[in-house]
């Protein structure tokens, strides 16, 4: 499924996506994007925390846990 | 937890930092990176001073410097905390920024991670972006060799115009290379050619406009490419800093506002607002680090992470995450608990026996009776208690933190238990400075810094408390172990005293919960803030290097406090012990006096008095309590544990005053060092003081209930 978009929250674990846009602003907007989560940057949701709403995820190179708030407002394009 | 004098009150009070030339020719060195790359490492192997380290994310808070001698020249260098962007959107963001702006280094040594580079980068370009006096430190890459990655550097020193060093800080590999880089650098034998970002047109255009007049203000002290990018960006905390160090206001020179407005015309024409305008100058710089990383790095191995996910699938499980977090928990206490049994009886015997020479050489130079009393009786013998029952729990717990600390596992504590912090409305890493809390209440409330929103860190540094430090750690295993472990017969003994421990400390963190949520919904309303945590890679702790380290900088400084308290302390129990008014002493008047409100509290009042003497150290309380009874009927020899306890009983103790003994420790005041760090941190006597009443509080009134509970139920 091509251009099907959803928020990073919503990727199923093991699964990679591709960035396409922050709907998050002031400060919570820098710092994802700081991270490197720019347009066409590709994430993989790696493992939900044992407490839940934490999920960590693979961005870069690096392993960064998001709780679901803020991964709400990454868009994805999942399969891409 | 760096528990040195850095961290835990001398220096931290001193104030802001300051640098000492001892003469101009001394070269300043600003150390930055990414937290976790080994910037700590770098520095202590370069300065030889001891900045505790440790795998994960936020750990130097404090700026700590050093000094070291290369070829001709003293080196002076500043360890900077770690940040991922020098964009300002955290305080340790702008104290890094700041400090590479203003702090006017004579060169900046970026660490990074040769496993990560890539994001490592971007902090790399954004710093070229403010000076060219840069060299680049690749850390690491002997991981990165484990891991398959292959690093170009001479590529990478191309690409970015400036040194690169690449180094094993842990060995010491490569430091000859970086101090000779940062030699080459300082004495300006090399000149930086750094690479330039270019942004888009537009972008460029409205700097272009700006960028000649802020040159000719600046006379070359900032970049002031830099500078007008900046001010098209509208960061007040550097308009801030910039008029702190320029000693006037760019904004105020007329040139310098038309020509801002007149640029800031031209990005709005094109549709780029202030949003926009960061939007772009971030994505380009994170761009920029990726096309370099994809020219020098090559991943032999695709799943070059594979063992670190597969270890994380264990350790942050659904299932096992939790159990097995309390259950390394429990590793450590049943170690600790039965490691410390053998030394700290040892200890014991070998100290008494001094003490009886000690005693012979007063008679034997016929020393005053009352000058044997305060050099025995009083110092020494509390100093003895202090060593012997404090200092073995203490050096074999801090180790063996240390080395989960060293591993990796930290991070994965705070991943594992955000949500019960989410449900307080607390910051997610509020678990870390918890687990700072385990070394040193003050250093954990240092820690504090690495939460960016003030109501968080506020509610950070008040429960902190709730997790017992090292000084009332072990005085948590001596109570343990004289009154529990005997109801169980031979080898169980240490692992039921294991389960007491791990269930005060699980009492203690759910404490802190429960009052992380009430301090949000009344005095510190508000929701939790968003924030990222990184789990880094597991890295081999360097076992050895770990127990030399945490004995001889953290257990031994801990104990050094504890004694230098804890001596006056022996003079005063002493001489409230032997001055004697109406037939009592005035040690027996004073708990006498406490013991009415002690008793409600299921403690006695030389329980209580202890608690209070303790305020300096709470490593003393135990010994304390053990002084004031042995000078109330000082007939009694102790060399054990177990005659120990009969002191205790034989002074009323029962099951109930040692559970509330423990209740009462865990929940008390903070120590004085303590209470003076949080002033500091918080600049607010307000909120010292709120730190010290809301455990107090907690704790008198858990005792009064539990200890009435019992009493009402007949169950003592």
């Amino acid at each position: 499924m091509k251009n099907h978009l959803i928020p990073l929250c919503l990727l199923p674990s093991g699964k990679k996506a591709k960035v396409k846009f922050l709907t998050s602003d002031g400060n919570m907007r820098r710092r994802m994007l700081d991270l490197g989560l720019i347009n066409e940057t590709i994430v993989e949701s790696l493992q939900k925390s044992p407490s839940g709403n934490l999920t960590a995820y693979g961005i870069r190179g690096a392993i960064i846990a998001l709780r679901s708030e803020e991964a709400n407002k990454i868009i994805v394009e999942p399969n891409y | 937890m760096g528990l040195t004098s850095q961290s835990t009150g001398a220096g931290v009070l001193e104030g802001e930092l300051k640098i000492e030339r001892t003469s101009p020719k001394d070269k300043v060195i600003a150390l930055t990176g990414n937290p976790n790359v080994g910037k700590s490492t770098v520095f202590n192997s370069l300065t030889g001073l001891n900045q505790h380290t440790g795998n994960w994310p936020g750990k130097t808070v404090t700026n700590a410097q050093g000094k070291y001698r290369h070829k001709d020249t003293n080196f002076i260098m500043v360890d900077i905390p770690g940040t991922y962007s020098l964009m300002a959107n955290s305080i340790e963001e702008q104290v890094a920024r700041d400090f590479v702006c203003f702090g006017s280094p004579d060169a900046t040594v970026i660490v990074t991670d040769a496993t990560c580079l890539e994001r490592n980068l971007n902090l790399v370009l954004q710093t070229l972006e403010i000076t060219s006096n840069v060299v680049v430190c690749v850390n690491l890459l002997d991981e990165a060799k484990k891991k398959k990655i292959n690093i170009n550097l001479k590529e990478l020193s191309k690409k970015l115009g400036v040194p690169v060093v690449g180094t094993n800080a842990r060995n010491g590999q490569g430091l000859k290379e970086l101090m000779d880089a940062v030699y080459e650098v300082t004495n300006k034998h090399t000149t930086p050619s750094p690479l330039i970002i270019h942004y888009d047109d537009i972008i460029e255009d409205a700097v272009n406009i700006l960028e000649p007049s802020v040159k000719e203000l600046l006379s070359d002290k900032i970049s002031s490419r830099w500078t007008a990018l900046k001010l098209l960006d509208g960061d007040p905390t550097l308009l801030i800093g910039l008029r702190k160090y320029l000693d006037f206001d760019l904004l105020e020179n007329i040139t310098i506002t038309k020509k801002l407005k007149e640029a800031k015309e031209v990005l709005l024409k094109a549709g780029i607002d202030h949003e926009l305008l960061r939007d772009k100058t971030v994505s380009h710089i994170v761009c920029a680090a990726e096309e370099i990383s994809n020219k020098v790095i090559k991943f032999e191995k695709a799943e070059y992470n594979h063992i670190d996910r597969k270890i994380d699938s264990v350790l942050t499980s659904r299932i096992f995450g939790i159990p097995i977090m309390v259950g390394l928990l429990g590793i450590v206490f049943w170690l600790t608990i039965t490691g410390a049994n053998y030394p700290s009886s040892m200890l014991a015997d070998f100290l008494f026996s001094i003490e009886s020479r000690l005693t012979d050489f007063f008679i034997w130079v016929k020393a005053p009776s009352w000058l044997h009393g305060l050099m025995v009786s009083g110092i020494y013998k509390t100093l003895a208690w202090v060593i012997s029952v404090m200092l073995p729990p203490m050096a074999i717990f801090f180790p063996l933190f240390t080395l989960l600390e060293d591993l990796g596992y930290l991070p994965r504590v705070a991943f594992n238990l955000d949500n019960f912090f989410k449900k307080a409305c607390a910051h997610g890493k509020q678990a870390l400075t918890m687990c700072m809390g385990f070394g040193c209440n003050a250093a954990g409330i240092i820690g504090c810094r690495i939460i960016d929103s003030p109501r968080e860190r506020l509610i950070a540094t008040i429960t902190n408390n709730f997790v017992p430090c090292n000084g009332r750690f072990p005085t948590l295993i001596a109570i343990i172990t004289m009154f529990f472990a005997g109801f169980v017969a031979g080898p169980y003994q240490s692992i039921f005293s294991t389960l007491i421990l791990t269930g005060v400390i699980v009492f203690g963190i759910i404490m802190t919960l429960i009052v992380s949520r009430i301090l949000s919904k009344t005095i510190l309303k508000g929701l939790p803030s968003s924030f990222t945590l990184e789990l880094p890679p597991y890295r081999k702790p360097q076992i050895g290097k770990v127990i030399v380290r945490s004995i001889f900088d953290r257990t031994l400084f801990v104990l050094g406090r504890a004694v230098i308290v804890a001596a006056p302390a022996g003079v005063v129990i002493w001489i409230l012990a032997n001055i004697h008014f109406e037939d009592l002493s005035l040690l027996a008047h004073c708990a006498a006096f406490l013991d009415p409100f002690a008793n409600l509290l299921g403690l006695d009042g030389y329980i209580l008095m202890a608690f209070i003497l303790g305020f300096p150290a709470n490593e003393i309380v135990v010994p304390i309590i053990i002084m004031c009874y042995m000078a109330t009927d000082s007939m009694l020899e102790l060399d054990s544990l177990n005659q120990l306890r009969e002191l205790l009983v034989s002074h009323g103790w029962t099951w109930l005053t040692a559970v509330s003994v423990m209740l009462f420790s865990l929940m008390h005041w903070p120590c004085g060092t303590t209470c003076l760090t949080i002033r500091k941190e918080t600049q607010s006597w307000k909120w010292a003081c709120i730190s010290f009443l809301v455990p107090t509080a907690c704790g008198i009134i858990i005792c009064f209930v539990f200890a009435n509970s019992v009493r009402l139920l007949g169950l003592i």
